[in-house]
């Protein structure tokens, strides 16, 4: 197993904090593997009443509902929790996990015929650094750290990683920062 | 004469502005690049450290600086992509020369040069040496910026030297030095995490200092209630715990009320305000009719609002104020900073820690640029060039007698006024562009077409050097070595990283090539960066900006270090006035009283609607640099009318149709973005696009009369609707407007 990956430290998303900047997805693009396309998704809620963004970042689910419709075999969660980019040589294009993803975050690129989606900055997680988005964001809408560093920092508010849809529980190895208390949060 | 010498699609064809993507092919050198270079942001004042990955000579991408202490490898898109602007095909290599119906053609140095020198001394002999101007940036280093003072006094021998600072922090400054007799924010950064109340007004931080958004939420994680005044609803203000949109232009009204009010209210420092400062009663005195409801009927924010903002103000035992263009671009920009100034002197909070006050200062260097002399009114250190003693002083430095210091120069749109004259016949340039960042843009042109001699040193040719008689290629931010000093006042290193491509020189070796030739070469004898940096330390020494301890060696050990540091012992000073000794003549700090007037160009019948400008946070002033890097372009691809669905309903506008919006300089067309964001009685158009897409063609040339700062922020202007809906997409090519 990996010894520089520090699997102490956790993602955690905290919306309110989002200037729609960009930043992320243009360090995110800067990633050759990603053919120069940010794996991070910044947009408008409804740019006419407000200037509030969303910043949509790959969760990592417990149960990858990605991986588990893919027909080809080409998504896989490694032994850091860590799920990961299609395959180049299995995925067959076919979108079912664009479709399946219940936070939206596969992405069919036409150009390649193949879905991309972040991988956490494997490259730089698997040598102790954090993954690039976090790492810019100049307003702490994405940080990567430990909970305790969380907890210390943001007294304010509480992690979350479990969410309902409907009638399904989807847990994430990602956080999302809600009112201090929320322990869950429902998507009807 | 100063024209363009062919059509101007033409000379875009050959000079850009044209987009650079990064490569899609993978780029092997990244993984291991000949140099990592720490350095900081070429943009704006917050200069965040960053490392740049050099091959080859080439920047070919960046790493986050994870141990610089201000950013701690935090971005906005623009330092991410930054390094987008090296390598770039519109880069200038070559010396050019503006041949009438051919175009730029290139020449070689020593015709470039004799060309130069000629027409300087033609003109200079013809009309007298102040009828050269020059007008420089402080994108420059703080080496550059001192050479340029010298060089401009020295050299070219023309008090009419000014710079691009005209339109960034000249009111901050001069209000500073009024109540301070100091021109530098009071605080750095980390005072933000205790203060228990923040006063943001006139600063869309998240937009325009993005990195600086973390410290006000480290604040906020702290308890911390922030305050944001703005007529938007920009990002920060979103969350903020109260919102004052108010009117554009009526900043020191509101200031006023709360001033006001805290006196009303007994929520001042009594003691304070006896020992350390004075003109108290002649601020109160000013503002004793400044009613809540009167603020109310002036600011068009609730009084309600007013009020709790004020008491939240007048009750807090730490605080930090910040202010930016929003409240300085006006005829009356110096009382707006004076009218915040009070409100902190009031309440006792400066000097202490979590205590804080300042401008945010706009440009890389907009700090270090403006203390160091090339300001029309300006010596190094921040010495008055009116006044003997400091006359005498660099005189000294400089070998020279004093007589033969030229005294106050024109101000930068006043150089642009007097060539319209004709009082005004030849030009330098560098790293300026004033084209599309000076306000009554098609004005500035036909002054640009009255030069007899125009001479542009830049990087790319920008919309303004197209005029140019002959343009030489200097160099990029990550071409040399030096400081700059950030917003805080913290000074530092600016690092090499590749050399100027091909037949450019760096600037320092052009400025150093034309005083020799023009027969000062003895001032001239620079053998590197840091010998400029130390004769800046002994020029600055015992002016109020004074970097004498700061040495390149003190500087890299401490990642910057804040002036005044007058000893080379001496640690600098992050915080000012912990010992309440203020830099005015009588040691206090000033209350100086502020009465609210109304803006030059207020709104009529004939033009209803209130006009503002401002920044999107993609692009980085005129854009000659952001507008050539894609990504950067296709976020945000041309000017919106921002617009707000009531007045746009009342103007029959709907949502991306092409709207004329007319002021009395003239008319431009963008199209409509219908947003509840913004107050119902003003629209909103970013700025940094040229020619036709130039807002700055509407923005009028009031001028403050103390800090000749263009009132950017305020123009009555009409709408007409055209009936034209358009397609706002990335793929515009508005960047490249003429």
């Amino acid at each position: 197993m990996n010894q520089y990956y520090k699997l102490q430290e956790e993602f955690f998303v905290d919306m309110q904090r989002c200037i729609g900047c960009k930043a992320c997805e243009a360090a995110c693009a800067e990633c050759e593997t990603n053919g120069h396309e940010p794996m991070i998704h910044v947009n408008y809620v409804n740019r006419a009443v407000t200037i509030q963004t969303t910043v949509q970042v790959c969760m990592h689910c417990d149960d990858p509902i990605c991986a588990n419709v893919c027909p080809a075999d080409a998504i896989t969660k490694d032994e850091f929790g860590i799920v990961h980019t299609a395959n180049t040589s299995r995925c067959i294009g076919c979108s079912n996990c664009v479709m399946a993803c219940p936070f939206g975050v596969p992405k069919k690129v036409e150009e390649y015929d193949l879905m991309m989606k972040c991988n956490m900055c494997y490259d730089r997680t698997s040598v102790g650094k954090k993954p690039m988005c976090a790492t810019v964001c100049p307003s702490g809408a994405l940080f990567f750290g430990t909970r305790e560093q969380m907890e210390k920092l943001r007294p304010n508010s509480s992690p979350v990683n479990k969410f309902i849809f409907g009638m399904e529980t989807v847990t994430t190895k990602v956080n999302i920062m809600l009112p201090k208390g929320t322990e869950v949060l429902k998507v009807f | 004469m100063a024209k363009l010498p062919v059509e101007s699609e033409k000379i875009i064809a050959q000079f850009g502005p044209s987009l650079n993507f990064p490569s899609r092919e993978p780029l092997e050198c990244r993984d291991e690049p000949d140099k990592v270079v720490e350095t900081h942001c070429c943009f704006c004042g917050m200069q965040c450290g960053i490392k740049l990955l050099a091959k080859n000579n080439k920047v070919v991408g960046f790493e986050p600086w994870m141990e610089f202490p201000f950013n701690e490898g935090r971005l906005c898109p623009k330092g991410v992509l930054r390094y987008m602007q090296n390598n770039h095909t519109d880069r200038l290599t070559s010396p050019i020369k503006n041949t009438p119906g051919v175009g730029f053609v290139p020449i070689s140095w020593e015709e470039a040069m004799d060309n130069i020198i000629s027409e300087i001394k033609r003109i200079q002999s013809q009309y007298g040496n102040d009828a050269f101007s020059m007008l420089s940036g402080v994108s420059l280093t703080n080496e550059k910026s001192y050479m340029i003072g010298k060089f401009a006094r020295t050299a070219l021998k023309t008090k009419n030297l000014d710079y691009n600072g005209r339109l960034c922090m000249v009111s901050a400054g001069a209000g500073n030095k009024k109540a301070f007799g100091l021109d530098r924010s009071s605080n750095n950064y980390q005072d933000l995490e205790k203060a228990e109340v923040i006063i943001v007004t006139g600063a869309n931080v998240s937009e325009t200092f993005p990195t600086l958004t973390h410290w006000i939420w480290k604040a906020r994680d702290n308890g911390a209630k922030l305050i944001v005044v703005d007529p938007r609803v920009i990002p920060l203000a979103r969350t903020a715990d109260i919102h004052l949109d108010i009117r554009p232009g009526t900043d020191s009204a509101l200031f006023g009320a709360i001033l006001n009010y805290m006196i009303r209210h007994d929520m001042v420092d009594h003691d304070f305000i006896d020992y350390f400062t004075s003109g108290f009663e002649d601020a109160k005195d000013a503002v004793k009719d400044y009613t809540l409801e009167w603020a109310e009927e002036i600011t068009g924010a609730k009084k309600e609002k007013i009020e709790e903002a004020a008491k939240l103000w007048g009750k807090a035992s730490t605080s930090f104020l910040l202010h930016a263009r929003g409240i300085e671009h006006h005829t009356k920009g110096v009382e707006n900073v004076l009218s915040c100034i009070n409100i902190v002197l009031a309440s006792g909070r400066i000097g202490k820690p979590y205590c804080g006050y300042g401008t945010i200062t706009g440009q890389g260097n907009g700090q270090g640029g403006r203390e160091h002399g090339h300001k029309c009114d300006q010596l190094p250190g921040n010495r008055d060039i009116e006044n003997p003693e400091h006359r005498k002083y660099i005189s000294k430095v400089w070998g020279i007698e004093e007589s033969e210091l030229p005294g106050k120069g024109l101000s930068a749109y006043e150089i642009i006024e007097a060539i319209h004259r004709g009082e005004i016949k030849g030009l330098i340039s560098i790293c300026f562009n004033p084209l599309v960042s000076l306000p009554n843009s098609n004005y500035v042109r036909e002054a640009l077409e009255k030069l007899e001699f125009y001479i542009g040193i830049d990087f790319f040719l920008s919309e303004t050097l197209r005029h140019a008689n002959i343009v030489l290629p200097g160099s990029l931010h990550e071409e040399e070595e030096g400081t700059v000093t950030t917003a805080e006042g913290r000074v530092v290193r600016i690092r090499k990283a590749v050399d100027p491509p091909k037949n450019a020189r760096t600037d320092t070796e052009i400025i150093l090539e034309i005083a020799k030739r023009l027969g000062a070469g003895d001032k001239f004898s620079f053998s590197s960066s840091e010998d400029i940096f130390n004769e800046l330390r002994v020029a600055s020494k015992g002016g109020t900006a004074d970097y004498y301890g700061i040495t390149y060696e003190k500087i890299e050990k401490n990642m910057g270090v804040f002036w005044p540091c007058p000893e080379l012992d001496h640690p600098g000073t992050p915080r000012l006035w912990e010992d309440k000794k203020f830099r005015t003549p009588d040691g206090k700090a000033h209350f100086n009283p502020v009465k609210y007037h109304s803006s030059m160009d207020p709104v009529d019948d004939e033009y209803p609607v209130i006009l503002t400008t401002g920044r999107v946070v993609s692009q980085y002033l005129s854009g000659s640099q952001t507008r050539r890097i894609g990504k950067l372009v296709q976020q945000y691809a041309e000017p919106l009318l921002e617009i707000h669905p009531k007045l746009a309903a009342q103007f029959g506008i709907r949502q991306n149709e092409e709207v004329v919006v007319t002021t009395k300089r003239g008319s431009a067309i963008f199209p409509a973005n219908i947003v509840e964001t913004i107050r119902e009685d003003t629209v909103f158009v970013p700025y940094h696009w040229p020619g036709k897409k130039s807002v700055n063609q509407l923005t009028s040339g009031h001028l403050d009369p103390i800090s000749k700062i263009p009132e950017f922020k305020v123009s009555a202007c009409s709408l007409q609707p055209t009936g034209k809906i358009v397609e706002v997409n990335k793929f515009s090519e508005t960047y490249k407007s003429s």
